[in-house]
């Protein structure tokens, strides 16, 4: 029974253990376990988050660039008309949310809702199916769904959130985006209470901000990865009566699949267009 | 799951990402949904100026119609009148003709009987000559006796 629960969790173990690689003694060295990639440090990468995001994102492009260039006016066949209804649907929700205007936010909604959405789809290959293919190409681990990687999800909400700071500075002018902070939302007339406010306020509007890129890291995350454990947990029953779970919350996924990428796509619109809004 | 360098490579992913998304792939598509945006309006513009003007035409033809079938009734109005007066004068002339004819057909008449006379005159005499002679049981001398039977043509 030990052993059998040992062999459990470090099958569980093994399957949330990303490929890191880092440059340990003049050559490429990979983690074998977790212990060891946190020894890494900061100075290592998360090769298969890496590869697999860069590749899903070129997948993105490519066949949107694809189509971009031979797009038509008149009636669009085939690849050009599913990405219009992307578009269309993504210019949809920008024009709903954002009411500045941007040249930025439409394409960033449209890069962001589709790469995570791709990330997040690698989902629905099987668990093991990836570890197995690495295993036999001698890597050790490889975590195939970039966006259980809180990397990849805090590195675009860092973007993100970079992106409001330059905005709100850009439209408020640097003053404007620390007043916004300073003085808000407790004002006074006083001048004397209004100083005294400022601690409080700054307290508060600085949550509110830093809140914004962690809330969607996380949010990203923290879906994406119980999804990931709980396939994880279904592939540890026996393989004849696997499909009895893991089919319907596959199925559940596809709706978290898409739902997280437009939640992340709409909150970044939103965080955008606050960040292009004057408060008086 | 430590954060580590990954993030940094993601951000600079995501932001090359997001740059060449706003350069090659959002402009072009949005330019054909525009552009095709606008064709669908200008054809949508075009069938209704088309309708309109179908509408116009219609009313121009009924005009034209109504106008033509104006001046046919005109014209039939016209030769109608033209056609009665055309009978009027023919009647005139007709009995103009008419009249003459029955003149020069009297004139003639009187010109036969006159010449019928003459005729008879002549004949007249001549029969009286001979039954004269044969009366008087000799030749008459037509020469000799001219003078006085042209002188008994002319009393007869």
């Amino acid at each position: 029974m030990t052993t059998e629960a040992l062999t459990s969790a470090d099958y569980i173990r093994h399957h949330l253990q990303n490929l890191t690689c880092g440059i340990r003694e003049g050559h490429i060295h990979c983690a074998h376990d977790a212990v060891e990639a946190k020894e890494m440090g900061f100075w290592a990468l998360n090769v298969d988050t890496f590869a697999v995001s860069l590749v899903l994102g070129l997948v993105f492009l490519v066949l949107f660039y694809r189509v971009a260039r031979n797009a038509q006016q008149g009636t669009p066949s085939g690849a050009q008309n599913f990405i219009e209804w992307v578009v269309e649907f993504i210019d949809g929700s920008v024009r709903g949310s954002f009411t500045g205007r941007s040249a930025l936010v439409a394409p960033l909604a449209l890069t962001v809702f589709l790469w995570i959405f791709l990330m997040n789809l690698m989902d629905l290959i099987p668990v093991d199916y990836v570890p197995y293919l690495a295993e036999a190409m001698g890597l050790g681990h490889f975590k195939v769904v970039p966006s259980t990687d809180p990397n990849a999800t805090i590195g675009m909400a860092v973007g993100v959130f970079f992106l409001v700071i330059f905005y709100s500075i850009k439209i408020k002018g640097v003053g404007g985006f620390l007043g916004e902070l300073a003085l808000m939302p407790f004002q006074s007339k006083n001048k004397l209470v209004q100083v005294l406010f400022m601690p409080v306020n700054l307290l508060l509007e600085g949550v509110n901000l830093i809140a914004k890129p962690v809330s969607l890291a996380l949010r990203l995350f923290g879906n994406m990865y119980a999804g990931e454990m709980i396939f994880i947990l279904i592939a540890l029953l026996p393989f004849y009566a696997q499909w009895t779970l893991s089919l319907p919350w596959a199925i559940f996924h596809i709706l978290i699949v898409t739902l997280q990428a437009f939640i992340f796509m709409t909150l970044t619109i939103v965080y955008l267009d606050m960040a292009h809004q004057e408060h008086h | 799951m430590n954060i580590n360098a990954t993030l940094l490579g993601q951000t600079i992913m995501f932001a090359m990402f997001v740059w060449f998304c706003m350069k090659f792939v959002w402009p072009p598509i949005m330019a054909a949904l525009e552009a095709r945006k606008k064709q669908i309006a200008d054809g949508l513009a075009a069938a209704e100026r088309g309708k309109h003007d179908l509408e116009l035409a219609a009313h121009r033809s009924a005009d034209f119609i109504r106008e033509a079938k104006e001046k046919a009734a005109e014209i039939i109005a016209l030769s109608d009148k033209r056609a009665s007066e055309i009978v009027e004068a023919a009647k005139i002339q007709a009995h103009a003709e008419s009249e003459r004819i029955v003149v020069a057909a009297k004139a003639e008449i009187e010109q036969e009987v006159f010449r019928a006379k003459e005729q008879l005159r002549t004949q007249v005499s001549a029969v009286a000559l001979a039954g004269a002679g044969k009366i008087l049981g000799r030749e008459i001398d037509a020469k000799a006796h001219n003078d006085l039977l042209e002188k008994l043509v002319a009393e007869i």
